[in-house]
């Protein structure tokens, strides 16, 4: 039992929605008067389960509900769940930000977040000033920064600009430098919130690489919350499933990422694009509808690779009657994984159509020959008009493809063998 | 069988005992509470012309004017003490203290944005503002010691005598009412914003009711009580006795201080380390 490194016990956290405001003064009343005679927070009773998405009746939600779990001394846990689903507030309990309604965490060592990286950072003093002041917000002692500042610095790459007031720096330079002091923590325990993706390509590399390094050396115990299953399945070992304030499931991390790529799709299959609010653009013209078409024009939900695709699009304009004009379409293609690995556009195919009059509220995109392997792909949906933005919805919705005999052999692309189905060939001359 | 105690260096509960003060915590960030004062010292005078030569100003202009308004238009008893030093030795002992309350006071909302992400020992934060101000009054009290000898030279009527050693008591006296009074705004503060308005305004009002510009002495019946209330008022008596030899002093009335003080600042860290366990919810 002596290697467990955090113990969460029936932690829960409730919240208040709605303004704080003229309420407040008559719940904490009565609260109080309820704690005077002994008896229980009477607003500890209500409360629903965290489903952003449906209104409850009642004001208070729990955005945790008695989590129990352990991390062992040395896992790399991994943390993923939908927006909401309870994540960025574990981790604020756990790093003490703020308190939970009830239940206990018990850890053993010190407990550092890179919830925010360059936190304290003071404009007007040098970058060696703040090395110290952000090392010292971060717990550490000034023995300790002296120790590590070289290191620090090498780091971060900003050697020339050190005893320069940070104002000066570029934005880059300044996250440079603040993760620098963060990755060189030496905390018995790292809860490391998505900071990976800071800085040019260069440095986000060598961030990565760093993260690695803590991960992969097995002394230290780190929280990993990401959104990137890349990632994810890269560093961690196992994994934690949150959905709605509850942990939904704790395994292995292959199986959890598993789980919620499915949990995901059921997400995007169900939300009608008409309804999705989530939209970017000036909404002059909206998508309505994505319909996956075979060669015979027949609707289809599965797409069989090495066949002909074709991709409906319906739209609807705010104005009727408009007739537009310079209209681009575009549909990015992501992977499981979420990388886009496929770009679909009138840019490409140097389509733009000049004109469309009224009556046209469809455009078809046709696909010859699939050619992805089989797997789940979700797609992101663009359109402009004149140039402008009028539509643009990520995460719009998600197909499957199935494998349907690409190379008229039988035979199939292995797992882990490639993204992508090309037709070739081999002779010899 | 019911599991062994571990050693579990770190337990998160939701709620702490009330005497549990982390005081621990707090030496344990020590390096943190001396960089965060060098922070406000060195960033108060950066991109200034003047520089430190501020911290100076403030106090000789309220002084010239204190001495103009309430010693010549108002003829107001300085209880035989030179106008200037009687002024600038209550505006002095005044200011710090003031810049103490108003400074603690809004640091839950100042500093939302720091104490949302990271964890640190939240103490810190008002001990480093009554530690930067302490810099910043030392610099003062060398000018007001500097005007003190220079009436003496001139050979004005001020016997100095041992209760001047009285003096860094009086400086931990001022510096923990600002505390313990700043902590207990600041934790109201969160949740109701109103008191942010009534407390420059109330600090301010204080003043006139405490020995800044009229000694204790020239006050008889009535509302000499209210002036004692004020527990700045003993401290500001205190240190003139001793530095002047004139004025009003009482074991009774610096005794009165002092308890006010340790209970101001009981219950200001109290009160201080409750909020900051969930302040982030509501601010």
């Amino acid at each position: 039992m002596s290697d467990i490194a955090i113990k969460v016990e029936d932690l829960s956290k409730q919240y208040r929605l709605g303004v704080v405001g003229t309420g407040t003064l008559a719940h904490d009343l009565n609260r109080w008067w309820h704690r005077v005679r002994g008896n229980e927070d009477p607003y500890l009773k209500i409360g629903e389960t965290n489903d952003r998405a449906t209104k409850g009746s009642s004001e208070y939600v729990w955005a945790l509900k008695d989590i129990n779990f352990e991390v062992k001394q040395g896992e790399v846990l991994g943390i993923v769940g939908k927006n909401g689903a309870g994540k960025s507030t574990l981790l604020k309990l756990l790093s003490r930000v703020t308190s939970p309604t009830t239940g206990t965490i018990k850890a053993k060592g010190r407990i550092a977040s890179l919830l925010e990286v360059g936190t304290g950072f003071h404009e007007e003093l040098t970058g060696r000033e703040n090395v110290f002041l952000n090392g010292a917000i971060m717990g550490m002692t000034k023995a300790e920064v002296r120790a590590k500042f070289d290191e620090i610095v090498a780091f971060s790459g900003t050697e020339r600009y050190i005893d320069t007031p940070v104002k000066r720096y570029s934005s880059g330079m300044r996250v440079r430098l603040a993760f620098a002091v963060a990755a060189h923590l030496d905390p018995e325990i790292l809860i490391v919130d998505e900071v990976l993706a800071v800085g040019d390509a260069e440095f986000q590399k060598k961030a990565i690489g760093k993260m690695q390094e803590v991960a992969k050396g097995g002394e230290r115990t780190v929280l990993f919350v990401s959104h990137n299953m890349a990632s994810m399945l890269n560093l961690c070992d196992n994994g934690l499933f949150m959905k709605d304030g509850q942990i939904y499931e704790q395994s292995t991390i292959k199986n959890i990422v598993d789980l919620y790529l499915k949990d995901n799709e059921s997400l995007f299959s169900t939300s009608c694009l008409k309804d999705r609010i989530d939209r970017k653009g000036n909404q002059l013209v909206t998508y309505t509808e994505v319909k996956f078409l075979d060669e015979n024009y027949t609707p289809v939900t599965t797409l069989l690779n090495g066949h002909k695709v074709i991709i409906e699009l319906s739209f609807m304009r705010k104005k009727t009657l408009e007739t537009l004009k310079k209209v681009h379409f575009s549909i990015g293609v992501n992977d499981s994984m979420d990388n886009r690995i496929l770009l679909l556009s009138t840019d490409l195919t140097q389509q733009t159509f000049s004109s469309l009059p009224p009556e046209v509220n469809k455009v078809y995109i046709e696909v010859p020959k699939l050619q992805l392997r089989e797997g789940a792909y979700s797609f992101t949906l663009n359109m402009r008009v004149m140039g402008e933005t009028v539509d643009w919805v990520p995460n719009a919705g998600s197909f499957n493809v199935v494998n349907g005999d690409f190379f008229c052999t039988g035979a199939s692309l292995p797992e882990g063998q490639g993204y992508f189905l090309v037709d070739h060939s081999f002779t010899i001359h | 069988m019911k599991e062994k105690e571990e050693d579990w260096t770190l337990v998160i509960k939701p709620k702490s005992s009330l005497f549990d003060l982390e005081l621990k915590e707090v030496w344990r960030y020590r390096d943190l509470l001396l960089l965060f004062v060098r922070r406000d010292f060195v960033t108060f005078y950066k991109q200034t012309v003047l520089g430190p030569t501020w911290f100076f100003l403030q106090p000789v202009l309220t002084t010239i004017i204190f001495t103009f308004v309430f010693g010549r238009v108002a003829n107001l008893s300085t209880d035989g003490i030179p106008h200037v030093v009687f002024y600038l030795s209550g505006i002095v002992l005044w200011n710090y203290f003031a810049e103490c309350i108003n400074k603690t006071s809004n640091i839950f909302i100042s500093n939302a944005n720091i104490f949302g992400k990271v964890y640190f020992p939240r103490l810190i934060m008002p001990l480093s503002v009554v530690v930067s101000n302490m810099m910043k009054f030392g610099v003062q009290f060398l000018l007001f010691i500097g005007v003190w000898i220079f009436y003496m030279v001139q050979g004005a009527d001020i016997q100095p005598n041992a209760y001047a050693l009285l003096f860094p008591f009086l400086l931990f006296l001022m510096a923990g009412i600002g505390l313990g009074l700043g902590m207990i705004i600041s934790s109201m503060t969160t949740k109701y914003r109103d008191l942010t308005f009534l407390i420059t305004f109330g600090v301010q009002l204080a003043m006139y009711a405490s020995p800044v510009i009229y000694p204790l002495s020239t006050l008889e019946g009535k509302l000499r009580w209210v002036i004692l209330a004020n527990p700045m008022s003993a401290i500001i008596e205190t240190f003139r006795y001793g530095f002047f030899g004139e004025g009003t002093f009482h074991w009774a009335y610096l005794g009165y201080s002092t308890l006010f003080c340790f209970i101001v600042m009981y219950f200001g860290t109290l009160i201080f380390n409750r909020v900051q366990r969930t302040f982030m919810d509501t601010v």
